[in-house]
């Protein structure tokens, strides 16, 4: 059987699950009163983290705990917490979900991360088009306040911590955590170069730590049933649960959160299939900036980092986009530069000047006007952009166009030879 | 220090210096466009992607610190590719205009494509067209060509301190610029066209004038403040075409300011005076020198007995003003000024003070606090403005007492109310001498507010402090009692006092004794002499120009060392000589810092126009006067060398305390009207810094 | 300097100061994001150079510092726009589900492309990517609001009810 639902989506099948009472009813904030009383220290919050194996969920997966443990909590001067939901790679939606479902969760995950890593005030980056989640989680954080677990000497604990949104106003650059850092600070959400990495030199030039929105929902679980519980669930390397969104040619697609390690396969089958009763062509596992797995492969991995890299991708955040027989590779492939040149952010060279080339080259493929040399070029101008960027933005641009010339270089040729694409009858 | 391996060669480096850094100071060339070592690290090039040993990926050597045992290869396979990957990249949508480029021949990127670029271009999708946008009469803008490198933009917003140019839009549609149609108006705006490594960003005024590999190029010092900022003349056919900095750490870095860029077009003004001339019953009529000498001469011995008025411009250089007072006294005339914009004369009774800096030019970076009186420093002097700034960045504590707030382009404390600037400096002494004990009879019916004592703690609590007093201050009714409660507050704070030179050559003046020591000053000639001999100077440069102009017109007789013709001084003058600017002559200006800082002519003096030494040394020699010899200006310095500054104890002068705000009788100078070459530079009379009003309302 | 519009003040000056105080007190900068929105909404949905001058003196920031913000983020709109603006799904998951056969009925149905307003001034349709909603694909956002799971006859009904 599949285990679903044990941890961010725990609430789903509740009413109101977003408000306060329900997730107090069901052991809310139970941990934050723990921290604020002194029975957990910031030490032992780090072992629980750390034990429980959890990486980041954003995508990069960075162990948490590891990243918590680079900050000074007793250094003088402000901190922060910022949380990443800045949900805008192409195939993600989970972030947006636990907002709806479960805000009072990140609400906590965010006030004890702040506890630990010394931060007296949080941001949570929303992205800006995300305005029913935004007002949830508004709300709840208004909720927590009058609960009195967020404000100035929380709880008579002595401590304070205050909780902000800011939103965005539409760019995916902006997921990158330092840009999102200048984005907070008003300005173009342009990354920084590293290092100076955020832990030293972070928002306003403060040292901070940067969580995805799933690892900070994560947290009040893992500190509730302890950081072995959460690694037990998955699989090595990989602990706990892990939301999967599912988009693409299923019946049902949606979010679904099960443990590391559940076979592809189990996945498929939550979200109905392949829709139309077609076959499954390929899936692109962790969004848009992963490379592409053929069907055969992708039916005999797992879902955890390990198992997808195996297979020749990344699990990233966890994006399943699924194709099926009928899809147009060079027409995905083309999508998806345009979404890389229209979102990069024009910044360092190889991004700015090599989106526009690969999607201008597909472009004229599949206009009918490719070149035999085109397909080369592709991949020499991927091979060029790739490591030469100041972001991941530029690499990611890269990634699953490669990986569709590797596997369906007979789609492009014929394009090329053809004008036109495999599919259509000439 | 820690160890790093370049290439194979081994190298000591401070740990956390950026790798560029250390292998610039190692002759290792690593090719870049973004990064400037006066500007903040952007990284965003690519270009100096170098290889470093366990890094998967190529790093910018611009924003990579170095390591102990850090092992790098700038010219690996691996380097090179992501190197010219990056060219091939850059290259794209850069036009292939370079034979219609004015920067053309010193372009960055067409030198690095020499060594990193392909000869045939792959890329056959179309390419980036970018609108251009008037910037304003200095900078000539073709975006099209712009690779991004944001050199313009960091310049604006770190040195300049004055964002006009931003980086709008995303992705391949990022363009630079000001986004609406608005001039680029900061005074140092033209280090823009030397900072972007590309055709985008070009001289205005130089465009299209000629190519950059005619230039001769030749060493200068800057002509119109005390800074003495070095230069380069560039030169052909023996025209001035243009003037760039030349880097000196010291005084001006890298930088130049547009007054001292762009003031050489009127070395070829329309209205240079390119011929001796002399009225004859009341008709111009071009002479030969030995003419125009002759008459000048005799005219001036006529006169010899009257009152003699002899005035140069401060933007003179030393061997010329040593001459001409030379000449002054050898006839008998004691009336020899410059200051002709001071209207409060009274501190001469004690003597004369020079004027200079108490600290070296780059020590004002490490100022804690800074009061200035009367001035603007950003336009009179605004390499100083920009070390000061500097200060600033750093947490100094800058206040100014003038007659109205002004824009600077940092963070200061503005004192400019209704109170004026006698009572507000006052205050502030007050409470200096206050919290120290002085019980200074200056101050004694002056009341110190709390503001006052906040600040005067403040300037007792820093380090380095220095209280300065500007053009403003300079030319003010109560010149000497605001020099005397400056004075008082310096001694009160610790502080050291400066009275700062404006133009080129104050403290040259001054060294040669270009002083009325037993004559009449500036203001008193210019209410009306028998005769002038003037040099290099207009009635504009006096703080009331009309009664200058009177003044002249009704002399008996003037003879005028001029570069330009002009209406006006057809209308006084009896005699014009026309002389060489400053990079048609050799000669010697000294700086606020008191730095003797010698040039070479860089061009011949337009049409007969001679260098003004000689010219003094022909009428020395037509005067039978001793000691007129000489064969080059070196013989003329030696003559001086050992000249040196006088001071005064300026918080003993005799001065009273008034209560009259006399500040609205300051006339205040825009930096373009300064002297009559900036007056004849067309391209900066464009600018919001040619008049008044606009220098101080127009900008932010 | 003063600008050439007035449009800070009021309801919509609480709700900028409302952000301000969002961040800490020497960082106004950090409200040139909410400061767009908000005038954006209150100006009908785009923005002018003018308005863009007035934040940035109300910030006190430079006017060039929010004309890069502005033009940087997507949702900030330069020209005008329809009273409802229709931000359509452009990205891989809305295409794999019919994303832009469906964009291509609704230009049809409204007679404007993208970037157009339609003539009564109700709709405009701008092409976005990525809105985080892969699994309502094809989607689109009116408004505020999310439109998910949108077929031909949905979306239609869903533009009929609009006022």
């Amino acid at each position: 059987m599949v285990y679903q639902n044990e941890n961010c989506f725990r609430l789903n099948d509740q009413e109101r699950s977003y408000d306060i009472d329900v997730y107090m009813a069901n052991g809310g904030y139970e941990i934050w009163k723990k921290v604020l009383a002194g029975e957990l220290e910031p030490a032992e919050i780090i072992e629980q983290v750390k034990a429980s194996n959890i990486r980041g969920r954003g995508g990069a997966g960075f162990p948490t705990g590891l990243k918590w443990s680079f900050m000074n909590r007793e250094a003088p001067g402000q901190k922060y917490i910022v949380c990443n939901s800045d949900e805008g790679e192409p195939g993600t939606f989970k972030d947006r979900d636990i907002h709806r479902y479960n805000p009072h969760a990140l609400v906590e995950g965010m006030m004890i991360a702040g506890y630990v890593i010394g931060a007296s005030e949080g941001y949570n980056y929303i992205r800006g088009e995300f305005w029913e989640p935004y007002q949830i989680f508004k709300n709840a954080i208004e909720q927590a306040r009058e609960a009195g677990l967020l404000g100035k000497n929380i709880l008579d604990s002595g401590w304070d911590f205050d909780l902000h949104v800011h939103l965005g106003a539409g760019a995916y650059i902006c997921g990158e955590e330092t840009a999102l850092l200048e984005s907070i600070e008003g300005k173009k959400g342009q990354p920084r170069f590293k290092p100076p990495f955020p832990a030293s030199y972070g928002l306003y030039g403060k040292p901070t730590t940067i969580n995805n929105t799933e690892t900070l929902a994560s947290i009040p679980m893992i500190l509730a049933k302890g950081g072995k519980w959460f690694n037990d669930l998955g699989v090595k390397n990989a602990g706990g649960t892990k939301l999967y969104s599912v988009s693409g040619h299923v019946n049902s697609p949606g979010n679904f959160e099960v443990r590391m390690g559940t076979p592809f396969k189990d996945l498929l089958e939550l979200a109905g299939g392949v829709w139309q009763g077609r076959k499954l062509k390929c899936v692109i596992p962790g969004g848009a900036s992963t490379a592409i797995i053929p069907a055969e492969k992708a039916l005999e991995m797992n879902m955890d980092y390990d198992s997808i890299a195996n297979a020749g991708s990344f699990l990233g955040a966890g994006s399943m986009i699924v194709m099926d027989e009928t899809t147009d590779i060079v027409k995905v492939c083309r999508n998806l530069s345009h979404f890389y040149w229209d979102e990069s952010c024009g910044q360092c060279t190889p991004c700015r000047e090599g989106t526009g080339w690969l999607m201008r080259v597909l472009d004229r493929i599949i206009d009918g006007k490719g070149r035999p040399e085109d397909i080369a070029a592709l991949k020499d101008v991927s091979g060029k952009i790739m490591g030469n960027v100041i972001c991941g933005l530029g690499d990611a641009a890269t990634i699953a166009l490669t990986s569709a010339i590797d596997h369906y270089e007979h789609e492009f040729m014929h394009y090329v030879e053809h004008g036109c694409s495999i599919f259509d009858r000439k | 220090m820690v160890k790093v391996e370049i290439n194979g060669q081994v190298i000591e480096a401070h740990e956390g210096d950026m790798l560029i850094d250390v292998a610039d100071g190692a002759q290792i060339p690593i090719p870049r466009f973004c990064y400037h070592k006066k500007l903040s690290i952007a990284a965003n090039c690519r270009m100096c992607l170098v290889d470093v040993e366990g890094a998967w990926k190529p790093l910018p050597a611009c924003a990579t610190p170095v390591t102990d045992g850090m092992v790098v290869r700038t010219n690996s396979p691996k380097a090179i590719a992501s190197q010219k990957s990056v060219m091939e990249f850059l290259l794209i949508n850069h036009p292939l205009d370079c034979p219609i480029c004015d920067q053309g021949g010193e372009c960055e990127l067409q030198d690095v494509a020499m060594d990193y670029g392909e000869d045939v271009s792959r890329y056959t999708e179309a390419k980036r067209v970018v609108g251009d946008k008037n910037a304003g009469p200095l900078i000539s803008t073709d975006m099209t060509r712009c690779i991004h490198c944001t050199r313009c933009v960091r310049f604006g917003q770190e040195v300049a301190g004055m964002m006009e140019l931003g980086a709008t839009g995303r992705s391949e549609w990022m363009e630079i610029g000001t986004y609406v149609e608005k001039s680029i108006d900061s005074e140092m705006s033209g280090n823009m066209i030397d900072l972007c490594p590309v055709g985008a960003l070009t001289s205005k005024p130089f465009r299209y004038t000629t190519r950059t590999w005619e230039l001769k190029a030749h060493q200068g010092i800057a002509a119109h403040d005390s800074i003495g900022s070095h230069i380069q003349v560039h030169s052909k056919n023996d025209k001035v075409m243009r003037v760039v900095p030349h880097e000196n750490e010291d005084i001006n870095e890298v930088w130049l300011s547009d007054r001292d860029r762009f003031s050489y077009e009127s070395i070829n003004a329309e209205d240079r005076l390119t011929k001796p001339m002399i009225k004859v019953n009341g008709e111009w009529k071009a002479t030969d020198w030995e003419t125009a000498l002759q008459v000048a001469i005799e005219g001036l011995q006529k006169a010899v007995g009257n009152d003699i008025g002899v005035m140069a411009s401060a933007n003179s250089t030393t061997e010329e003003l040593h001459l001409l007072q030379k000449i002054a006294r050898g006839i008998g005339s004691e009336n020899i000024d410059f200051r002709t914009r001071q209207v409060d004369f009274s501190a001469d009774a004690k003597g004369f003070h020079t004027p200079g800096l108490a600290t070296a030019i780059a020590d004002v970076e490490k100022q804690d606090a800074v009061v200035m009186v009367g001035s603007y420093l950003r336009k009179e002097l605004p390499i100083l403005n920009l070390r000061l700034r500097k200060a600033t960045l750093k947490g100094a504590k800058v206040i100014a007492v003038n007659p109205q707030a002004f824009k600077f382009n940092y963070d200061l404390e503005q004192i400019a109310d209704d109170n004026g600037m006698v009572a507000n400096l006052a205050g502030l002494a007050k409470a200096a001498a206050d919290a120290k004990g002085d019980n200074d009879a200056l101050l004694a019916n002056v009341t110190a507010t709390d503001t006052d004592k906040v600040n005067a703690e403040a300037l007792i609590n820093a380090k380095n402090s220095i209280v300065m007093l500007g053009q403003i201050a300079q030319s003010h009714a109560d010149y000497a009692l605001l020099t005397k409660l400056a004075a008082s507050l310096a001694k009160n704070t610790d502080s050291e006092l400066s009275i700062l030179p404006i133009q080129a050559n104050e403290v040259g003046a001054n060294l040669v004794n270009f002083l009325p020591a037993n004559g009449k000053n500036a203001a008193q000639m210019a209410q009306g002499m028998d005769a002038f001999l003037l040099m290099g100077l207009e009635a504009a440069d006096f703080t009331d120009a009309t009664q200058a102009g009177q003044a002249f017109k009704n002399a008996g007789f003037v003879v005028n060392l001029t570069a330009f013709d002009s209406e006006e001084a057809r209308q006084y003058s009896d005699v014009m000589l026309p002389i060489a600017l400053f990079a048609e002559t050799a000669g010697t200006f000294v700086n606020i810092n008191g730095n003797k800082q010698s040039f070479k002519m860089s061009v011949k003096p337009q049409g007969d126009a001679k260098a003004a030494w000689k010219v003094l040394r022909v009428m020395g020699n037509m005067f039978n006067l001793a000691g007129f010899d000489y064969t080059h200006t070196n013989e003329v310095l030696r003559e001086v060398l050992d000249n040196r500054s006088t001071t005064l104890a300026l918080a003993h002068l005799d001065a009273e305390m008034v209560s009259a705000n006399n500040d609205s009788k300051v006339v205040m100078v825009a930096p373009y009207q300064m002297d009559a070459m900036v007056r004849r530079a067309p391209s900066l009379q464009k600018t919001p810094d040619a008049n008044v009003a606009t220098m101080v309302g127009g900008q932010d | 300097m003063s600008t050439k519009t007035n449009i800070i003040q009021g309801d919509i000056k609480k709700r900028i100061d409302t952000w301000i105080a969002n961040y800490p007190e020497d960082q106004r900068q950090s409200a040139t994001m909410p400061a767009l929105r908000i005038v954006q909404e209150a100006n009908g949905g785009s923005l002018t150079n003018d308005l863009m001058d007035e934040i940035a003196e109300y910030l006190g920031v430079p006017p060039i510092a929010v004309y890069e913000v502005a033009t940087f983020y997507g949702n900030y709109n330069h020209k005008p726009t329809g009273r409802h603006s229709i931000n359509w799904c452009n990205s891989i998951s809305c295409y794999l589900r019919g994303g832009e056969e469906l964009r291509a009925r609704l230009e049809e149905k409204l007679g404007v492309k993208p970037g157009e307003v339609t003539a009564d001034g109700k709709f405009s349709i701008k092409k976005v990517e990525c809105l985080g909603a892969c699994g309502g694909a094809p989607m689109c956002q009116i408004g505020k609001d999310y439109h998910e799971n949108l077929t031909e006859e949905k979306l239609f009904k869903i533009l009929d009810e609009l006022e």
